[in-house]
């Protein structure tokens, strides 16, 4: 057997006394692709940036191609032929994709001029090594998602690449997307280039793996050939326990309707959808990209105004187009994109879930602090947001605690109907489960809940009904319980 | 295509133009070459601190101190060579300014490439520091004999001419500077590596960290070649009005900032181009010079270069805000 390309013998890595990483090792053969799963806090990112060269190991070895390294930095690893690349693929949204294809490259060959014509060169070989076809003088600000990846696999390969860590490659992307990433990595491994990915999402890259690596709290719990893992198997060994999701209770027959839709209208985003929601009901909302589903979340609280149609809750009409007014009949939103849309993300946990609450804490126009912060307080302890420090920025958090402050915020607000986009977009499995089971608890307590996705298994594990949404319109009006996974996928695309 | 209609260089462009029109319809003798020297000798020293402003807008910062590191560099330039070295030629007194700008911008570069503070607050301090130390300790009073170099070099003209009228006309040598100054900045920024990873900070700092960009020594390259550019204005400005005034330059950065951004270039970084800066000056110059011509008073200049900012960058803003909103 040749020698394997990078080996990690019993590394380990704490940071002031909490260990990152615990005695983990593994290694990569040239032309394999692992996989590298493990939930936030897992000790990926460590990992990473432990092979990147970023930070330093407290013991263990790490060897390439055999070679034992002494101390790494980023140069070194570099050399080695050891690419990151990271979630935001680094790149330089001003310049254009020749230019990005090939800095890192030029830079390498310590070039002081720019030569333009190599440039070109480097860039049209690296697209066409990985088989596509991408405008070399565009600017990068001006791609997509997709081929922004593509570009920062290309710088990758640009500087003899022997391996190429991608840090989550597949949350952005669209199913075909993914289609089209997987078949590059099979090129990139038949020429030798061995790829390991680090997400805690990795039932889609599975099938061109060959070996799958389990972190969870900085220890490795499992290491085998791809093919005895399945996406639950994962799941199980990342979170340590089986978060086999139950359907929720079914609905009492008594239920009073809470909400009622009619005839909800606008023209090229959603047509005549009519539908009612019942107190302690989870409905879900399902359909592809641009089906309508996100423009209909948003027009149910006033952030799109429909041209028609009507929204009463508890019997008394909401006014369309006004988030004001539908917050105050009783309306939340949590936005799919809560980074941007959500979150004032500099700003402490503590001052973003008290924003919505200024007006109930207001006493003639002097704003009672206290309060405000105790109810905060109590929000953060009653949805359990493991935050160190509440007065610390949002973004500190991880994926799964920042939706949690969101909710929090909408909860002291003590709605009626709650709105969720994309609930755990970008929050690792067992974050997930637990928002799961905060959704069952707030239904439980007589919240009308919609939850508009398209993570198919997460709308039937949450919700009692399911409306799919194809072209703006809605098409089916199903029971959660009454439909497979793979009959309800077919229903959102024929 | 599309995307020339909506860069701010062929807005820009298509202003000068209208601009010229008007000025010709009210005045006939406008379009002379009398009319293109003036204009010329305006943009002189507004032009290098353009250049300079430019580049450090790239690099993803914004200096405001430029102006001062100018004006200081003048005045010690003028007493210094008065009182020790009066018989410098005029291009040691052009290499002396450009040495006291390199250092005053070393000063910013240590502050905000070393020391990691942002742009804008450093720029603000030591542009109020190197003006109130200039004024306390060296000195307040005009230097109304200036060397013999700067004299020279104030009466140096590349182009003599006499008008129809029998007035003269004539374009100062300085101008060679300005162009030498912008042709040298065009190629470092796009011929030269270190052009482009100013390029790229502006876009990401951090994406350039990760690739091994050396963040710091790129930054502390713009500032110190801001303060090279400055000094060199200050000399300029001096030699050709033929005083050294300490109250003088500053209090223009801000209108040449604009002229930068109104040719395009990105508060946020990244995105400038020479040819955006260029017309952006000219625009400005043309504006101040001409609002006369036509019979403006000169209190509405500012009216009118404060609107031609709001329209010039906000229309290409508002139309990219369009643009997304559609695509959304």
């Amino acid at each position: 057997m040749a020698t394997d390309l990078v080996t990690l013998d019993s590394v380990t890595k704490t940071y002031s006394g909490i260990t990152a990483l615990d005695s983990v090792g593994f290694s990569i053969a040239a032309g394999e692709a692992v996989c590298l799963a493990g939930e936030n806090g897992s000790g990926k990112s460590t990992l990473i940036k432990i092979l990147a060269g970023v930070e330093q190991p407290d013991r263990g070895r790490i060897a390439f191609s055999g070679v034992v390294q002494g101390s790494l930095n980023p140069r070194l690893s570099a050399a080695a032929g050891i690419k990151v690349i990271f979630q935001d693929f680094s790149l330089f949204p001003n310049l254009t994709v020749a230019e990005n294809i090939a800095f890192s490259a030029e830079l390498g060959h310590g070039a002081r001029l720019v030569r333009p014509v190599r440039v070109q060169d480097t860039a049209r070989r690296t697209l066409a090594r990985i088989g596509v076809d991408i405008p070399l003088h565009a600017a990068v600000e001006t791609l997509s998602v997709a081929h922004k990846q593509l570009v920062a696999i290309c710088r990758a390969l640009a500087t003899e690449a022997r391996l190429i860590i991608m840090d989550e490659p597949t949350t952005a992307l669209t199913e075909r997307e993914v289609r089209v990433l997987l078949d590059i990595i099979r090129r990139l491994k038949a020429d030798g280039v061995a790829v390991l990915f680090v997400s805690h999402k990795l039932a889609e890259v599975l099938e061109v793996c060959e070996k799958v690596v389990v972190l969870r709290n900085g220890a490795k719990v499992a290491e085998g050939p791809a093919s005895d893992f399945d996406a639950a198997s994962l799941t199980r060994h990342m979170t340590g326990r089986d978060l086999a999701e139950q359907p929720p209770a079914p609905l009492a027959d008594t239920a009073a309707i809470l909400m009622q839709v009619q005839g909800l209208h606008k023209s090229g985003a959603f047509c005549d959808v009519s539908f009612t929601l019942r107190a302690g009901e989870v409905l879900g909302v399902s359909g592809l990209l641009g089906s309508g589903r996100t423009a209909l979340a948003k027009a149910l609280f006033g952030l799109v105004a429909p041209e028609r149609g009507q929204i009463t809750l508890d019997g008394r009409s909401v006014p369309l187009g006004n988030p004001l007014a539908a917050a105050q009949a009783g309306i939340g939103y949590v936005p799919e994109d809560r980074l941007t849309e959500g979150l004032f993300l500099t700003q402490s946990i503590l001052q973003n879930i008290s924003i919505g609450r200024l007006d109930a804490h207001g006493r003639s126009g002097i704003l009672d602090l206290g309060g405000l912060i105790d109810e905060a307080r109590d929000w953060l302890k009653r949805l359990s947001v493991k935050a160190p420090d509440p007065d610390a920025p949002v973004r500190s958090l991880s994926g799964g605690n920042q939706q949690r402050v969101v909710l929090a915020r909408w909860m002291a607000r003590s709605p009626r109907v709650l709105v969720l986009n994309g609930p755990s977009v970008g929050v690792d499995v067992g974050s997930k489960a637990e928002i799961h089971g905060i959704i069952a608890s707030l239904a439980a307590q007589g919240l009308g809940v919609i939850v508009i996705s398209d993570d198919l298994p997460e709308v039937l594990s949450t919700c009692h009904r399911v409306l799919v949404m194809r072209a703006g319109a809605v098409v089916d009006d199903i029971p959660a319980g009454q439909i497979t996974e793979t009959a309800l996928a077919h229903r959102l695309a024929s | 295509m599309t995307t020339l209609w909506t860069r701010n260089e062929t807005l820009v462009a298509l202003v000068i133009v209208a601009f010229c029109v008007l000025a010709a319809f009210s005045d006939p003798g406008f379009l002379s070459i009398a009319t293109l020297t003036d204009l010329s000798r305006g943009g002189i020293v507004l032009g290098i601190f353009a250049v300079g402003a430019l580049i450090v807008l790239i690099s993803g910062g914004i200096d405001v101190s430029f102006t001062a590191i100018a004006a200081f560099t003048m005045y010690v330039t003028a007493m210094v060579l008065n009182a020790v070295m009066p018989w410098m030629p005029w291009w040691a007194a052009l290499m002396m300014g450009m040495g006291i700008g390199a250092c005053l911008g070393a000063i910013n570069g240590v502050l905000i490439a070393v020391m990691g503070l942002p742009t804008l607050i450093v720029t603000l301090g030591t542009l109020s520091v190197f003006r109130g130390f200039m004024l306390t300790f060296i000195g307040q009073k005009q230097i109304t004999t200036l060397p013999p170099g700067m004299r020279e070099f104030g009466r140096m003209m590349v182009l003599r001419g006499e008008n129809a009228d029998g007035s003269f006309y004539s374009l100062h040598a300085a101008f060679l500077v300005t162009v030498l100054a912008v042709v040298l900045t065009w190629v470092i920024l796009h011929r030269t590596m270190l052009g482009r990873q100013i390029f790229a900070i502006g876009g990401s700092v951090e994406s350039a960290r990760r690739i091994g960009i050396n963040v710091r020594g790129v930054q502390f390259f713009v500032y110190v070649y801001v303060g090279v550019l400055a000094g060199l204005a200050g000399i300029i400005h001096a030699s050709m009005a033929r005083v050294a005034n300490p109250f003088d330059l500053v209090g223009l950065e801000l209108s040449v900032i604009a002229a930068v951004v109104l040719g395009g270039a990105r508060l946020a970084g990244g995105h400038g181009t020479l040819t955006g800066t260029v017309l952006g000056v000219a625009l400005i110059v043309l504006v101040r010079n001409s609002l006369i011509v036509l019979g403006i008073p000169s209190t509405w200049q500012s009216v009118a270069i404060g609107v031609l900012i709001l329209i010039g960058t906000g229309l290409p803003a508002w139309q990219a805000k369009r643009a997304a909103a559609r695509a959304a």
